[in-house]
């Protein structure tokens, strides 16, 4: 659950980075979106080889963190079947009661999102062109915003549980260390992520 | 100290035996010294319900000085009845004042399959006990042991360790995890073991024999919510999990650490 | 009017027959060690010893005699063993490492031991528990039991209790919790090992004899409510105090009397019973609905200073508030030399004589005096570090004792940085107990005793942190050693089910049971124990007098005839029932409860914890009369309703000058 957690959120943060090309422009982005898809890791792999190799261990990550999640859920409904009639909750943050069904809507949106700019995007041949076109509709803005939030939501408490998970957190001072990384991983996910469709749909990009 | 009355409600778990259904009942108690401990409050209602010849709520306590651990009822929604008090707390030195007159409270025993209900609030814990058979000791006979001078502990161990060793079994951790996760208690004791020169030999196995039997009594696996740290009343830091498994994943790679 | 001979007949004087007081006192246990047969370890698990109790002499016992390969059967009431009450001692434990160089020794702990229980204590026992607390620590040290160190790695020690050397180690203020948990731990390993077979939720109702020998005991499955015998080759009760016969005591609710006392009435004497120790410094009781007394560390006296007020109309107002020539320091008064430092037994006093005069402090609480008459007393005096605080600032009284003015504010709800905290005696510690030789056998053979259960090494007085260091002493290298020399002969002739003598037991268990069912009176349990402890704690407490000692004994039996008449107990037999559990427990306080008063009654001298108000020195200290009383009373029961049967055990002291104890 840690490990695959961690690779997914170090995915994240890749992808953030070439999100941002677009500010550079139209061609810097769609030659980095070319690079990935064909020349990543050229000559070692075959002309878009690497790419499918990296989108098998993303799927594995994202397979297996799904299934130790369910284990876990599995394990956690059997030890507790009974609830309290009333349950106050003393330390569990929002973000950290909501893994589970956080993660459930963080997939359903992951399909619509590979759909949309992977599997069937607007301009196959300029990807630029596919992302400035769907998030000049304020509607896939705010839909975006608002997934956006769920996943810093989910990866807030899963940097952190991920460490303490692998035994990081071993005194006072880590705990603090790790809840303060965790929330600046979250934010600059956040924000890395809104910025290019937020300057898209008020036209400083691609206008 | 302020001898004030109060008359509460209180809606207790009642379950005749672990194999019949029990729902929440009903009773006024009234004239609560605000002095009284939350268990002479439950001993105040037992001798009203006798002298009515009906039967009076069962409930483990034993010390009632906050250290044998036998006590522990969720008191609304909270193990012990913390709530947001800032300071931590067992049933038994949990005290009257901290309710108003007119309270409603609601009293439930532990829920966790692994801790089946006996009766009304009593519940069976002898998993724990399993645990620790499991691997919680160090393995030295009596009369076995070298002079206790030998082998120094520097000190900041030792106060990590002995901060892991107050746990006092109560259970509070595992009722009050979503998951019902034993974690807590488990890693306490690997913890408290695990940092001492004396607990080396065995700290590997001891880590893997003792998360082995805590996951095949089917207590939850961890999520790092720490809603059991919250509840602890010995306040064990939620950073011993993280000692588990670091050890637990160091495990892997010793020797010493095969069955 | 009665006298005191009305009650009791006197039988032939007995003595421990085990240890070989020839020899010079520090060659005693060796030879024992040697001259104790022996059993083969391959005979080991042929062989079956019964342990009731798990605190520490119970489960050190049992892990000990697992380690062994003994087949051990363990038993304790509560669902867990490591909840047994060792572990709310909090102090500290004595061993004379002489770790800090200050003149410890051996024989300074054991002169210290005996002349703490003001020599009313056997010396050769005593002796040898000061000879093995040295390994004590050692074997707790490698089980991981985290006691306090310091920044060079090393064990901590402090002074403890009056003593002038530093011998005491400790485990913040919960030693006896770690104790218990090494000694938990050590048996948990065993039990995976299959050696012990543990049983929780247990208690013992009864004992099996079979020609004169321990064979097994009878218990009630606290949960389905069976009743079961168990037979073994040997029977060790490590069952703890009685304290809990004056229902409010620092003990925990479960403690009970039961399996000593089921062992005094098959024939094993009760040695002291009337010696039990009063605390000085507890919370006091805030109410009638009072379930329990919490103990706050003696130490507290250091630099707090104890006063109550000098006109009983200032007990209400707001201490703070009233002037200091309104004030009564009165150990300071009446001690000038020892202030409030005075030992345990004369600051109890003391504060009692206070309250008894109307000038405690807190709330009332209604009380029935020796006439019979209701009042309402306060049962509080002051403990006051509003000095202390000006002395050494807020910060350093909180560094001091923190944990304790913690403690205090959770309890009572008040600050005692603010106000001055409320302190009363309460009963604490019973030093008294089932009679043992050296061996730590009672007279009835197969049957050892360990622990605070037993009556042997604390005399009339125990001193601070010796309780721990007796349990494991016991535990852990004194019954190993001994209780060989009794299963060398066996195995014993298995007993089978419908053997008459486990058949008798189990029956006698089974009418007991249903004839408290069965009352359906009107009283509850507990309003009768509360009687009977209010009848114990004003007559058997810190002060006793003959008269007030024979009233006392016509009350308790009054009371355990309205007992049998009135108690009602509801629930059924074959369920968990914790109603019934405690009426058990009662039926046994309800008869313990008058042997004390015997004791208390024929021993007219004052020694420890005992204080005969007609045996006093001019300064109110407590007289012993040795020439008459230098001996260990053991009780033998003789049948319900006729008079209990005296043995007396002279006390020699070779090793140890007898003197009066002095505290000038």
């Amino acid at each position: 659950m840690a490990v695959t957690g961690l690779i997914l959120i170090a995915f994240l943060l890749f992808h953030m980075y070439g999100n941002l090309k677009v500010f550079i422009g139209e061609e810097a982005f769609n030659h980095y979106a070319e690079w990935l898809k064909t020349d990543m890791l050229y000559p070692i792999f075959p002309k878009g080889g690497f790419i499918w190799c990296f989108r098998l261990v993303m799927l594995a990550a994202l397979v297996l963190h799904m299934w130790s999640a369910i284990t876990l859920w599995l394990r956690a409904k059997k030890a507790n079947p009974d609830s309290y009639a009333v349950k106050k909750r003393l330390e569990r943050t929002y973000s950290s009661s909501m893994m589970r069904w956080g993660g459930i809507i963080l997939a359903g949106f992951l399909v619509f999102h590979l759909y949309q700019f992977t599997i069937a995007p607007r301009d196959p041949a300029s990807p630029y062109n596919s992302v400035v076109t769907d998030f000049s509709q304020w509607y896939f803005v705010l839909f975006y915003a608002l997934w956006l939030i769920a996943v810093c939501m989910h990866v807030r408490h899963g940097f952190w549980s991920a460490f303490a998970t692998l035994g990081a957190n071993t005194s006072e001072e880590s705990h603090m260390v790790l809840n303060a990384l965790a929330w600046i991983v979250a934010l600059l996910i956040y924000i890395g992520f809104i910025l290019p469709p937020v300057c898209i749909l008020f036209g400083l990009i691609g206008a | 100290m302020s001898d004030t009355k109060i008359n509460i409600t209180l809606r207790i778990w009642r379950q005749p035996k672990a194999t019949s259904p029990g729902k929440l009942v009903t009773y006024p108690v009234n004239g609560v010294s605000t002095d009284m401990s939350f268990l002479e409050m439950l001993d105040m209602l037992n001798e009203e319900l006798t002298v009515k010849g009906e039967e009076p709520v069962a409930f483990d306590h034993d010390c009632r000085e906050g250290i044998c651990g036998m006590c522990g009822v969720v008191i609304n929604g909270t193990p012990h009845g913390r709530g947001s008090s800032p300071v931590p707390t067992t049933t038994c030195q949990l005290h009257m004042r901290n309710f108003k007159d007119g309270d409603v409270i609601t009293v439930e025993p532990w829920r966790a399959r692994p801790f089946p209900i006996i009766k009304d609030l009593v519940v069976d814990r002898s998993a724990f006990d399993k645990i620790i058979q499991a691997g919680g000791y160090i393995s030295v006979n009596t009369g076995a042991a070298p002079e206790a001078h030998a082998a120094p502990v520097p000190k900041i161990k030792a106060d990590r360790s002995f901060d892991a060793a107050t746990c006092i079994g109560c259970g509070a951790c595992v009722a009050a995890c979503p998951n019902s996760s034993g974690m807590l208690f488990t890693a306490a004791k690997i913890t408290h073991l695990g940092l001492l020169p004396q607990g080396q030999p065995e700290r590997y196995l001891r880590v893997k024999k003792m998360i082995g039997e805590h996951d095949a009594l089917g207590f939850g696996g961890c999520q790092n919510l720490g809603e059991c740290a919250a509840a602890c009343p010995k306040s064990i830091p939620l950073d011993v999990i993280s000692q588990l498994n670091r050890d637990l994943i160091k495990s892997m790679f010793k020797r010493d650490g095969k069955k | 009017m009665a006298k005191p001979e009305d009650f009791f007949t006197v039988g032939n004087d007995i003595a421990d027959t085990k240890a070989d007081t020839s020899l010079p006192i520090e060659k005693i246990w060796p030879e024992r060690q040697f001259h104790a047969k022996l059993v083969n370890p391959s005979n080991r698990r042929k062989l079956t010893v019964i342990i009731v109790g798990t605190g520490l002499a119970g489960g050190a016992a049992a892990a000990s005699l697992g380690e062994a390969g003994y087949n051990v059967l363990n038993f304790c009431y509560q669902d867990s063993p490591r909840r047994a009450h060792s572990i709310a001692a909090q102090g500290g434990i004595n061993a004379a490492k002489n770790y800090r160089n200050d003149n410890d020794s051996v024989h300074r702990l054991f002169y210290d031991t005996v002349k703490g229980g003001d020599y009313r204590a056997r010396e050769t026992n005593v002796y040898r528990l000061a000879e093995v607390s040295a390994n004590i620590i050692d074997q707790c040290v490698a089980q991981g039991v985290p006691f306090a160190r310091d920044y060079g790695g090393l064990l901590d020690n402090r002074s403890f209790g009056g003593v002038q050397v530093q011998r005491t180690f400790y485990a913040r203020g919960q030693t006896g919790q770690q104790l218990l948990i090494g000694a938990y731990q050590a048996l948990e390993r065993q039990v995976d090992a299959g050696t012990v077979k543990m049983y929780t939720r247990h208690e013992m109702m009864e004992i099996i004899l079979k020609d004169g020998r321990a064979r097994g005991i009878v218990t009630r499955d606290m949960v389905t409510g069976e009743i079961e015998s168990w037979t073994a080759d040997a029977v060790v009760l490590a069952t703890g105090g009685y304290g809990n016969v004056f229902f409010l005591s620092t003990n925990a609710m479960g403690c009970n009397n039961t399996a000593a006392w089921r062992a005094y009435r098959k024939g094993a004497y009760f040695g002291n019973p009337c010696f039990t120790q009063i605390h000085p410094t507890c919370i006091p009781v805030h109410g009638d609905t009072q379930s329990k007394l919490t103990l706050m560390s003696e130490s507290l006296r250091n630099d707090g200073r104890i006063w109550v007020p000098k006109n009983a109309a200032d007990a209400t107002k707001d201490p703070r508030e009233i002037p200091e020539e309104d004030r009564d320091y009165y150990l300071e008064r009446i001690y000038p030399a020892f202030g409030n430092l005075v030992p345990r037994d004369i600051a109890s006093r003391q504060a009692k004589y206070m309250c008894d005069e109307g000038r405690g402090v807190g709330p009332a609480v209604t009380e029935t005096d020796q006439d019979g008459n209701t009042r309402q007393v306060r049962r509080g005096v002051y403990l006051d570090f509003s000095e202390a605080i000006s002395r050494m600032g807020k910060d350093g009284v909180s560094a001091k004792y923190g944990n304790l003015f913690d403690m205090y504010a959770q309890i009572t709800g008040e600050d005692p940085y603010e106000t001055p905290m409320r302190i009363y005696p309460a009963v604490h510690y019973t030093m008294g107990g089932l009679w043992v030789d050296y061996d730590l056998e009672s007279n009835v053979p197969g049957l050892y005793v360990t622990g605070e259960a037993n009556f042997s090494d604390h005399g009339a007085n125990r001193l601070g942190a010796s309780a721990l260091m007796q349990g494991l002493a016991d535990g852990y290298f004194v019954l190993p050693n001994t209780i060989n020399d009794y299963l060398a002969s066996g195995p014993y002739e298995k007993l089978s089910d419908d053997d008459p003598a486990v058949v008798e037991a189990v029956n006698s268990v089974n009418e007991r049971i249903d004839k408290l069912l069965s009352i359906n009176g009107e009283r509850t349990v507990d309003s009768i124990h509360k009687e009977l402890g209010n009848i114990m704690w004003e007559y058997c407490g810190m002060e006793r007098k003959e008269a007030g000692l024979i009233t006392a004994i016509q009350k308790i039996r009054d009371l355990r005839e309205e007992f049998w008449k009135n108690v009602k107990v509801t629930g059924e037999k074959e369920e968990l029932n914790q109603a019934l559990e405690r009426a058990g427990r009662l039926v046994d306080f309800l008869e313990l409860g008058e042997l004390m008063c015997i004791d208390a009654l024929h021993r007219r001298e004052s020694a420890g914890g005992h204080f005969r108000a007609e045996s006093q020195t001019e300064d109110g200290e407590a007289l012993r009369d040795d020439k008459n009383f230098l001996y260990v009373a053991a009780w033998e029961f003789a049948g319900d309703g006729k008079k209990p049967i005296l043995h007396k055990e002279p006390l020699v002291y070779k090793a140890i000058e007898l003197k009066q104890r002095s505290y000038k």
